[in-house]
């Protein structure tokens, strides 16, 4: 099982790891403690290997710092679930390999410390309060994720998956 | 044609046979060699990758987890030193350090080191950015790009990194929103109003995956042009692209059928000068809704306003005159070329005497990784494109976006005021507003107290390896 951490609408990725913690500013090896360090001061610590992060509207815009997923990878996060995400954030979480799908009603059934599953096969997030239904990823982007990321992809395949 | 969806056949299509198109869809079909509409999946060819220092160790981590030892073609890879620059502290030296010997192993021709200027404002002025081209960019704000008619795109360090090593990337043809400008601007407004009372129309996501096109404003000089194609990043766009731009191709007309998300119209002529209020860049009002918000420091600089027609709105108010005793005003050119004429033409001659720090040009505090950074409780009244919690400094800190107008009075005076009535004043009817302005202002905060925020850590370079909470930075002293 794995916990529910719940936030809001327009979840800019300088909450998520605040630029003046960049790995280029505290080294490579320890900045995914400063996630969510201002906006949720404890996370880094309690967050287990497994656990979704669910939230509202725009999840992840603002800056590309593609080290704010990093952060999340390197801590474990299991999967994202929000009503929809920004387009950079969506980008860097494929390539990374955190599954990042969109539910209209995850952000409203889930409450934060809840223990939840996320079911990507059967494309849904179970709740105590019911399940939330979420959108299947298109095959382009499961392709990535199925491999890992896109570095594993390329690595594996020379080239990007089939767009046509 | 083959690989086309069966509902498309129901679409009006324009004399060629071709379906009636955007400034976005143009553009990728061009590039993917493919008919292609909003929704479809493209792969194309980049023209040029932009790479700075931000990013650049998980970029060459990137690459190097490619297979990749080189680049796909260095002369159309781009890299800035402008972040963090120059160093703030020894592990941002030692990045740099690392990222100059990468430069020249890789035979990277075009590089920008510390004190050379912002990415973006280098790679329009001095023409890295092919009109009718898709631009891979490691920094959100390389929607910039379609100043010229260039679709520039924004991407994280991995796809920058798949970028540079196969000189091609993905993308989901974007939808797109069509900003109409009519009219001209009144004395004491600029084109920064007119892009924060878009931002203001359209929200924080309302362009999320989508292209704005700007139209009615080709004509307007290139720094005008930046300045709305880069803050297209604050509502969610994927690019922004000014139709009409003098550098862009014949070829680059949107069809007058083309389908559009959403448009916007927005009458130049009665525009007020716009705030963003924080921490959300879209929660904008017109100035005189914020008259009298008292600003303890003034950001003048970035790529969205930190070039020499800025310095000069700048100028225009400071000339002959001391910012109030209450205020630091913190000056960065967004280039040297934009330093050099701002030095040149006596611009930064008048806010050095005005009282200003003037920083070398890069990013500066617009990010708040160097120079001028902001302690708790302060507030900021910045030129730049972002308010956000912690963007410049400590979280407890707060962030008013705005004209170098209206910063420059806010420089003068302590408070956030309409830059117009100054503009239009006698000289002693200016003295006399300004006199009333401070008069009003009065003291913040209590001087002889640290406000106790999380702040305190910016003063280590290099926290402990361990977890914060270890070593108990989390406490007061």
């Amino acid at each position: 099982m794995a916990r529910a951490w719940v936030f809001g609408d327009d979840l800019d990725t300088d909450q998520m790891v605040p630029g003046r913690y960049a790995p280029f500013m505290v080294g490579q090896d320890t900045f995914q403690n400063y996630a969510f360090y201002d906006a949720r001061p404890g996370f880094a610590k309690e967050v287990k290997p497994g656990d979704v992060l669910v939230g509202g509207e725009n999840f992840g815009c603002g800056s590309s710092r593609e080290y704010a997923v990093a952060a999340l990878k390197k801590l474990g996060v299991g999967g994202i679930v929000a009503k929809n995400f920004a387009r950079i954030f969506f980008r860097n979480c494929i390539n990374l390999g955190i599954p990042v799908v969109e539910s209209a009603d995850a952000v409203s059934l889930a409450r934060d410390g809840d223990e939840v599953t996320l079911d990507l096969p059967a494309g849904v997030l179970r709740t105590p309060h019911g399940d939330a239904t979420v959108r299947p990823l298109a095959p382009f982007a499961q392709e990535i994720l199925s491999a890992g990321g896109v570095v594993a992809y390329l690595r594996e395949h020379g080239d990007f998956p089939g767009v046509e | 044609m083959p690989g086309r969806s069966p509902w498309t056949s129901s679409i009006p299509c324009c004399e060629n046979g071709s379906l009636p198109k955007t400034l976005a869809e143009l553009i990728l079909s061009r590039q993917s060699g493919r008919d292609v509409r909003a929704g479809d999946l493209v792969i194309v060819p980049i023209s040029r990758v932009m790479v700075h220092d931000s990013v650049i160790d998980a970029v060459m981590a990137g690459l190097k987890d490619l297979g990749k030892a080189k680049v796909w073609d260095p002369s159309r890879v781009a890299v800035f030193v402008d972040h963090a620059a120059p160093a703030p502290t020894p592990v941002v030296a030692d990045s740099h350090r690392v990222l100059r010997e990468w430069v020249r192993a890789q035979e990277i021709q075009t590089f920008y080191d510390a004190g050379e200027g912002v990415c973006h404002q280098i790679m329009v002025e001095e023409g890295y950015c092919e009109p009718g081209t898709v631009i891979v960019g490691s920094d959100s704000h390389s929607n910039s790009y379609g100043a010229v008619g260039a679709f520039g795109a924004g991407m994280g360090a991995t796809d920058v990194a798949v970028a540079l090593g196969l000189g091609r990337t993905w993308l989901r043809v974007p939808e797109s929103i069509r900003v109409e400008f009519t009219g001209s601007l009144r004395s004491g407004v600029t084109m920064k109003d007119a892009i924060m009372r878009v931002v203001r129309e359209i929200g924080t996501d309302g362009a999320r995956y989508a292209c704005v096109e700007f139209h009615g404003v080709g004509g307007l000089p290139q720094g005008d042009r930046i300045t709305l194609a880069g803050m297209t990043t604050e509502m969610g766009a994927k690019a922004g692209i000014v139709e009409g731009a003098p550098e862009a191709p014949a070829w680059l007309r949107p069809d007058p059928d083309a389908s559009y998300l959403r448009r916007v119209h927005v009458d130049l002529s009665t525009l007020e000068p716009q705030i963003a209020i924080p921490p959300r860049v879209d929660q904008v009002s017109d100035v005189s809704d914020a008259v009298g918000i008292p600003v303890d420091i003034v950001f003048l600089g970035s790529c969205t306003n930190g070039r020499l027609v800025d310095m000069q709105q700048a100028a225009a108010v400071l000339r002959g005159r001391r910012i109030s005793p209450r205020v630091r005003l913190e000056v960065v050119p967004s280039s040297r070329r934009q330093f050099e004429d701002a030095m040149a033409d006596g611009t930064l001659g008048i806010l050095s005497a005005a009282g200003a720090v003037i920083g070398s040009s890069g990013c500066g505090p617009c990010l708040g990784r160097t120079g001028g950074v902001l302690a708790g409780e302060e507030v900021c009244f910045s030129t730049a494109n972002r308010n956000y919690k912690g963007r410049m400094g400590s979280p407890d800190a707060s962030i008013y976006l705005g004209s170098p107008y209206v910063a420059a009075v806010a420089a003068l005076t302590g408070v956030i005021d309409d830059p117009r009535p100054y503009l239009a004043s006698s000289d002693a009817d200016f003295d006399a507003l300004v006199a009333k302005r401070r008069g009003d202002r009065g003291d913040r905060g209590a001087a002889s107290e640290r406000s106790g925020d999380r702040s305190r850590e910016l003063v280590m370079a290099h926290p402990v390896a361990d977890a914060p909470w270890v070593v108990g930075m989390d406490q007061e002293d």
